[in-house]
């Protein structure tokens, strides 16, 4: 496979709290056509990793760089702006409005500014058609006019992968998918994030080994805020270190 | 018609229909009560569009308001004495014509909420409540101590200020004139509360996380909504001025912060016409209540806390139900 120009790369990433090293000298990279998933035993780290990733925490040294350009110094929204889209460990939308309106959301957000004052938004073709296109994608279009707090937790989980997806973002951040699906929307999800990885690349945490051993092309195992381990899913499966650190302790 | 905005409509001609009725009844005394209403529920409007829609509770709107009437206060007097509000690097004098009055009121307002906004934004809840009170309290304090315009003892405006065709003294004409403002900025909201910009508000209320992973900033659109919503409370304040032909520190005052969010809790957070059926209310109970006991607050203190103990959604709750979410 010819190397392509990655996607997202981070570079010697480092932060802690006190003395505690919740990223210790990370590197990985994630390139086009991908799927990069990130595991590890609870409090390896993953999520300190993804808040850093996403900008909702500073790294205390090393570098992310997002399609070529640093983006350490940007805040959450403008990230976003450059394409970098993710979903929550816990779902997060816009309880009191209906599923449209919250896809409708980010349908605004990549048609410029939010400073627009007087034109009503549901009267608005060009949001209401391209955010109903996104629901029915991920099959949630009959519920469109449901309030998100009164939807389901698996409704609410394939909500906001339509917000996501209507960002028209260049890579997905995905932190535990599969979180509370049970063994059907696992399932369901799973298949639907396999024909989603031509269309973008994707790092993905999550606990479903299954899932991850399906689906990624790439793994890194996250151990004590370190990559102890990256690469293809048999090398992961057969390495040592992983099985001892991590593997060995679901079986 | 949804039950809303049935109901909506009945506040409307309802407060419309209150000087008609007592200029036939002979008691032109419940004009001036009609039109207290019309400019209080003005500011209350300011306010719910940052504390409804935004999630802002902002505990200095007295400041806007207050702003709004020395505004009104000082182009007057200056007018009135035929002097100069100041000669260098050029000449700007006093006026008495409402709409320039107005534009200024606005725009100072604007400025002032926009420079509070700032750094009041980088904070939340309690904190937030907090700083706009030492705001609008260290304007109370600056206009008390400051004997030009009359320090504590306010400034009186001799002649109501003037507006184009019209007969300001007289006092019909002058409740139509803050009733069209009033239905104006109603309109202003619910148009700003149907948009991009309003979607965008109402999310940095429910969930800002979620705003932000959208690639909306929410300070910056906080910041605009606080600013307009200041706006329009001190237009309220220069209205007021004009009503009184008075302003005095009183109008910075915190205490009037918190009747402009009692008439946005007791009608209802959020709700377009809530300020109108709260500042309503409010108007009614001080003046028949008033009328019978010094303590008619206490009474207020009840229904206020019925209200937030037991109806979410204020006197619009009641009656029009759960807000309907598109």
């Amino acid at each position: 496979m010819a190397e392509t120009a990655p996607i997202l790369e981070l570079r010697e990433l480092r932060k802690s709290f006190g003395a505690l090293k919740a990223t210790d000298d990370v590197s990985l990279d994630v390139r086009p056509g991908e799927i990069h998933a990130l595991i590890g035993p609870n409090g390896a780290g993953k999520s300190t990793l993804i808040h850093q990733v996403a900008g909702s925490l500073t790294p205390d040294g090393g570098e992310i760089r997002f399609n070529g350009e640093d983006i350490s110094g940007l805040t959450v929204a403008q990230r976003v702006r450059l394409g970098l889209g993710r979903t929550f460990q816990v779902s997060s939308v816009a309880p009191e409005f209906s599923a449209l309106r919250n896809v409708m959301l980010s349908v605004q957000s990549t048609q410029g500014s939010s400073f627009r004052f007087f034109k009503p938004v549901m009267h608005d073709a060009s949001l209401v058609d391209a955010a109903m296109e996104k629901l029915s994608l991920v099959d949630l279009a009959e519920r469109a006019d449901v309030v998100a707090a009164e939807l389901s937790h698996g409704e609410r989980r394939q909500l906001e992968m339509a917000m996501a997806l209507a960002l028209n973002p260049k890579l997905l951040l995905l932190d535990e998918p599969m979180a509370g699906m049970g063994p059907e929307g696992s399932k369901n999800l799973t298949g639907f994030l396999d024909t989603l990885r031509h269309e973008v690349p994707i790092l993905l945490v999550e606990h479903d080994m299954e899932a991850v051993f399906s689906l990624a092309d790439r793994i890194s195992v996250l151990v004590y805020g370190s990559v102890i381990a990256s690469g293809s899913v048999d090398e992961i499966r057969t390495n040592r270190d992983v099985r001892e650190a991590y593997l060995g302790e679901e079986d | 018609m949804s039950r809303e905005t049935v109901i909506n409509w009945a506040l409307a001609l309802g407060l419309l229909a209150v000087p008609f009725l007592a200029l036939m009844q002979g008691e032109p005394f419940y004009i001036t009560l009609a039109t207290r209403v019309a400019i209080l529920a003005l500011a209350g409007v300011g306010l719910n569009l940052a504390l409804g829609l935004g999630g802002m509770v902002s505990f200095g709107h007295a400041a806007f308001f207050g702003l709004g009437g020395y505004a009104a206060g000082i182009l007057a007097t200056h007018a009135f004495n035929q002097e100069p509000l100041f000669a260098w690097p050029f000449m700007v004098s006093g006026s008495n014509d409402m709409l320039l009055i107005w534009l200024v009121a606005i725009v100072l307002s604007a400025v002032v909420a926009f420079l509070i906004g700032l750094i009041a934004l980088r904070t939340s809840g309690v904190y937030f409540i907090m700083i706009t009170l030492a705001f609008a309290q260290m304007i109370y304090y600056f206009a008390i101590s400051w004997p030009a315009y009359g320090g504590e003892d306010g400034l009186s405006i001799y002649v109501r200020n003037g507006f184009p065709e019209l007969n300001t003294l007289d006092p019909i004409q002058f409740f139509l004139i803050c009733y069209v403002v009033l239905m104006a900025c109603l309109f202003i909201s619910a148009r700003l509360r149907d948009s991009r910009f309003g979607a965008a508000l109402q999310v940095a209320r429910q969930n800002p996380e979620r705003l932000a992973a959208t690639g909306i900033a929410p300070f910056n659109i906080r910041l605009v909504a606080f600013v307009i919503s200041a706006a329009m409370t001190g237009l309220a304040g220069a209205l007021f001025a004009d009503l009184n032909r008075f302003v005095s520190p009183s109008m910075l005052s915190w205490h009037v912060s918190g009747e402009i969010m009692i008439f946005v809790i007791l009608g209802g957070v959020g709700r377009l016409f809530g300020p109108l059926a709260g500042a309503a209310l409010f108007i009614v109970m001080e003046f028949y209540l008033g009328g019978i006991t010094e303590h008619w607050q206490f009474f207020l203190g009840i229904i206020l806390l019925c209200v937030v103990l037991f109806v979410r959604g204020g006197i619009l709750g009641i009656l029009a139900g759960r807000r309907v979410h598109g």
